[in-house]
């Protein structure tokens, strides 16, 4: 227990020191809100789907929490760089904890992450429908959070260096939050993409953000969350996997 | 304390341990030497449970480190010849998790933290992030970390890599001070031979993986009849420059050179 507790409170305390990389990353979130949200904004009331910014708001809330917690599992590499890697694989601690202490420290530090993002966007105009399904909007946060933060570290525990960084960013993470339906409505898309969607984790989550913060959901919130956990199971048993078999 | 028996380490074709054998005695100072890429670091890492061996045996304090690692992990502690420590972390915070992550008891914790860091003059800076300290102070630093959970053996990869004469000799005179009072067996790597020379009671020298002489560094200089211990390094290893291996193909390189030499 205290060893995972004690890698928890690393990841919070090098989170809250690295105050103008908080700053930075909230920029991007920032961008989608205000360029799509209001610039989309005429052509999505215009088709008849109410306010964009309404819609986009849950979706880029989604997508701090996935970049987040994908980051801090991926930091792995910097601990590997820098070395700390091994003074945690020399303890006499299994490594399915120091791996949970990790995970979680990424999926917490990526909530505290979302929530600065909810603030932005309730300073934007973004108004949920019913306060009291706040708690349940971030119970999907935190599912994105876990399912994220394990896919991050079973990367991060195979990944050798920066350049297959990129590669994972370009190939995996930004496809998996455009494929989400977090900019555009899952409904009415061509089966091609519509079959894809379903296959994307981060949809069933944006899906439970946006039901729970704005009413409209397409899966229904069992079925989110079912697929959310049954993935968070299986990416988070990979990355123990992964993270176990590291050998420096 | 330490027994190692035939032991071997192969990286696809290239072997980087080629049947080892040696013994380190509880309470003794170990140097093992080699040049670049002579199998080092790997020998240690195996050692330390961080690689598997293809084959042979290894016996710390009577346990298997391939069958029992976190009971092995507890007897020893290890200065890394890369650093290892949290640079956006203080030092003292660097501390309490290696105190933490090695179940040092929460009462002696601060105590013994406090004691170490004095030790090794760090206590004024325990505040600072480890990014603000100097190569030295990083070392020092990393040096009391590993004592922190008392260890029986405590393993020294090129602890004094890029430090100058100060910071060298104050170290070896704390570890020194350490192997004497307490009675730490230390297993040491350097390329300074008058370190090895001052320190250790026994010296093993390897070379592109295979252990070529072994001995007291006296046992050493008579064996090739030189006064220095620099002078029977290179007597045994060879004046040639070694390049670490660092890609396949290098590793390859090296395969081939090895192979020639054998003709």
């Amino acid at each position: 227990m205290s060893a995972i507790y004690i890698l928890w409170l690393r990841e919070i305390k090098r989170y809250l020191r690295s105050r103008p990389q908080i700053a930075a990353s909230l920029g991007q979130p920032l961008l989608y809100l205000l360029a799509l949200g209001f610039g989309l904004g005429p052509v999505f009331q215009k088709a008849g789907n109410g306010s964009y910014l309404q819609f986009v708001a849950p979706g880029v809330i989604g997508m701090t929490v996935l970049f987040s917690s994908v980051f801090s599992g991926i930091a792995l590499l910097w601990d590997r760089q820098f070395g700390f890697l091994k003074e945690t694989l020399v303890a006499p601690v299994p490594r399915i904890r120091i791996m949970i202490g990790r995970t979680l420290g990424g999926a917490t530090v990526a909530l505290i992450q979302g929530t600065l993002v909810v603030l932005v966007c309730l300073i934007a105009g973004f108004r949920p429908l019913h306060l009291a399904r706040i708690p349940l909007a971030y119970f999907f946060m935190a599912l994105i959070a876990i399912v994220f933060a394990g896919l991050g570290a079973a990367i991060g525990s195979v990944l050798q260096d920066m350049q297959g960084f990129q590669l994972i960013m370009n190939f995996l993470v930004m496809p998996i939050f455009f494929l989400s339906g977090a900019l555009f409505p899952l409904q009415n898309l061509p089966a091609a993409l519509s079959a894809i969607t379903r296959l994307d984790p981060l949809s069933y989550g944006i899906d439970g953000v946006r039901g729970a913060l704005t009413g409209v959901s397409v899966f229904g919130f069992a079925t989110d969350a079912a697929v959310l956990a049954a993935v968070a199971c299986i990416l988070l048993a990979l990355g123990a996997r992964l993270f176990s078999k590291i050998q420096i | 304390m330490i027994r190692v028996h035939e032991l071997v380490k192969k990286f696809g074709e290239f072997t980087a341990v080629d049947r080892v054998s040696f013994e380190v005695h509880a309470g003794e100072v170990f140097a093992f030497l080699g040049p670049n890429g002579a199998g080092k670091t790997t020998t240690i890492k195996m050692l330390t449970t961080l690689l598997q061996p293809t084959s042979g045996s290894i016996s710390i304090g009577g346990l298997d480190p391939a069958k029992d690692p976190n009971a092995v992990r507890r007897l020893f502690g290890i200065v890394f010849q890369d650093p290892s420590l949290d640079n956006e972390l203080t030092a003292y915070e660097n501390m309490e998790i290696h105190a933490v992550l090695y179940h040092v008891p929460h009462k002696v914790r601060a105590e013994r933290i406090q004691n170490l860091l004095r030790t090794f003059e760090l206590w004024d800076r325990r505040k600072s992030l480890v990014k603000m300290f100097s190569g030295g102070m990083r070392r020092r630093l990393e040096i009391a970390r590993a004592l922190l959970h008392t260890p029986k053996i405590l393993f020294l990869d090129e602890p004094t890599l890029g430090l100058d004469p100060q910071s060298r000799n104050q170290l070896w005179t704390q570890v020194k001070n350490l192997n004497e009072t307490e009675g730490v067996t230390v297993f040491l790597t350097t390329h300074y031979m008058d370190e090895a020379d001052r320190m250790a009671s026994r010296i093993a020298i390897i070379d592109h993986g295979r252990i070529v002489a072994q001995g007291s560094p006296q046992e050493l200089k008579d064996q090739t009849g030189s006064d220095s211990l620099e002078h029977s390094f290179l007597a045994l290893t060879g004046s040639s420059i070694r390049d670490e291996a660092a890609t396949s193909a290098d590793q390859l390189r090296q395969f081939a050179r090895m192979w020639r030499r054998q003709r």
